[in-house]
């Protein structure tokens, strides 16, 4: 149950952002930037980056979530699910695999990103702005997941639930919300 | 040094921004509204909840300027604002700050480590659900900005006087409006 009174219905981040629109706002529009606007990452790899912090704050809500919406831009649920176990063996870029060293660093302590880090992503072609984005990422889902799990919110377990959102996130965005009533009872 | 080609005159999270404008713009309407916007909690409150998060992290650009910005809201008191980052309990803030306090920390660890009981606790105190959220919203945002901070690795001076100085001004004119001297018209 949550801690405060929120919305009934919503689910994990539609939740807080439905109670407290002032800082939906921006919230969304962070999120909107950073993962969907044009990029030299693909819309695909920076989910992947999301879900993969996600995955190692273990905030069901967020990985399931850009999951869904990463495999819906992947054609391939099965990436998603071998970035989470061990990105490594993934059969996914070179620089996505150094950028997700970084993103994995970030999601611990900033601090723990060193300049060989860096320079291996830049030896596969990642640019500064590649890095920056990746950490914004990384640092922005350490806040997104506090936030969901902080507050208690209802992180259902259906994975329907997911892959429409997912689908309704990888055609849309995160400007609008994915999660405009309540999605029945719990 | 920073691990990408920040303006080296820009200090901590000031060179991130100004490196990349379009996301600098909701990162500070973000933190305009939850530390400067209407609240039932002080200003100098939810700042020292963001200190006290960002000194757990150890991001020293954050810490101070954040630090120096509570002082300028109670009165100058800078020993307060150190007693708060080393031992919340034993300072000269409310039961309910310290209730909330006991959220954030535990929030910057990992949210799901708030119970029932520390909400019960704040809201014996008098917390509010709004008050209860906008804690838990301020540090889980701590945590993103202090990692944008570090994992760049910006420059963080550790010359306590500038952050005086500038904290002052953040205090008196908010968080955009200071930064459109680096964004221009981005910050709109």
């Amino acid at each position: 149950m949550p801690h405060i009174d929120l919305p009934a219905g919503f689910p994990g981040i539609s939740a807080g952002l439905t109670y407290r629109p002032e800082t939906a706002k921006p919230m969304r529009e962070l999120a909107h930037i950073l993962l969907h606007e044009p990029n030299s990452l693909t819309p695909g790899e920076r989910e992947l980056i999301a879900t993969y912090v996600s995955s190692r704050n273990d905030c069901h809500f967020c990985q399931s979530s850009h999951g869904a919406a990463a495999a819906c831009h992947l054609g391939d649920a099965s990436v998603v699910d071998k970035v989470k176990a061990d990105f490594q063996s993934a059969p996914v870029g070179d620089k996505l695999k150094a950028l997700l060293v970084i993103a994995g660093k970030v999601q611990q302590d900033g601090k723990l990103v060193t300049p060989a880090d860096v320079a291996a992503a830049r030896a596969h072609g990642a640019t500064d702005m590649e890095i920056h984005d990746t950490v914004l990422i990384a640092a922005a889902f350490c806040m997104f997941n506090r936030y969901v799990d902080g507050l208690g919110t209802w992180q259902p377990r259906d994975p329907d639930l997911y892959a429409q959102m997912g689908k309704q996130l990888a055609e849309e965005g995160y400007v609008a919300p994915s999660i405009r009533q309540p999605v029945g009872a719990h | 040094m920073p691990h990408i080609a920040l303006d080296p005159d820009k200090p901590g999270i000031r060179g991130a921004m100004a490196f990349r404008p379009e996301t600098a713009r909701p990162l500070n309407a973000l933190v305009e509204v939850l530390l400067t916007g209407p609240s039932t909690l002080t200003r100098g409150e939810r700042e020292l909840i963001a200190t006290y998060v960002s000194s757990r992290n150890c991001t020293r650009y954050c810490h101070s300027i954040h630090g120096a910005i509570a002082a300028v809201h109670l009165g100058g008191d800078e020993a307060l604002v150190r007693q708060v980052k080393t031992d919340f309990m034993q300072a000269a803030v409310s039961d309910k700050l310290k209730a909330l306090l006991a959220i954030a920390g535990k929030v910057q660890q990992d949210g799901k480590l708030v119970t029932a009981a520390d909400v019960e606790a704040a809201r014996a105190h008098g917390a509010t659900d709004l008050e209860i959220h906008d804690t838990v919203l301020i540090a889980a945002a701590f945590c993103m900005y202090n990692r944008y901070v570090d994992g760049l690795d910006t420059v963080q001076p550790d010359d306590e006087a500038l952050y005086r100085e500038r904290g002052k001004r953040v205090a008196r004119e908010g968080y955009v409006t200071v930064s459109e001297e680096y964004l221009g018209a981005a910050a709109h």
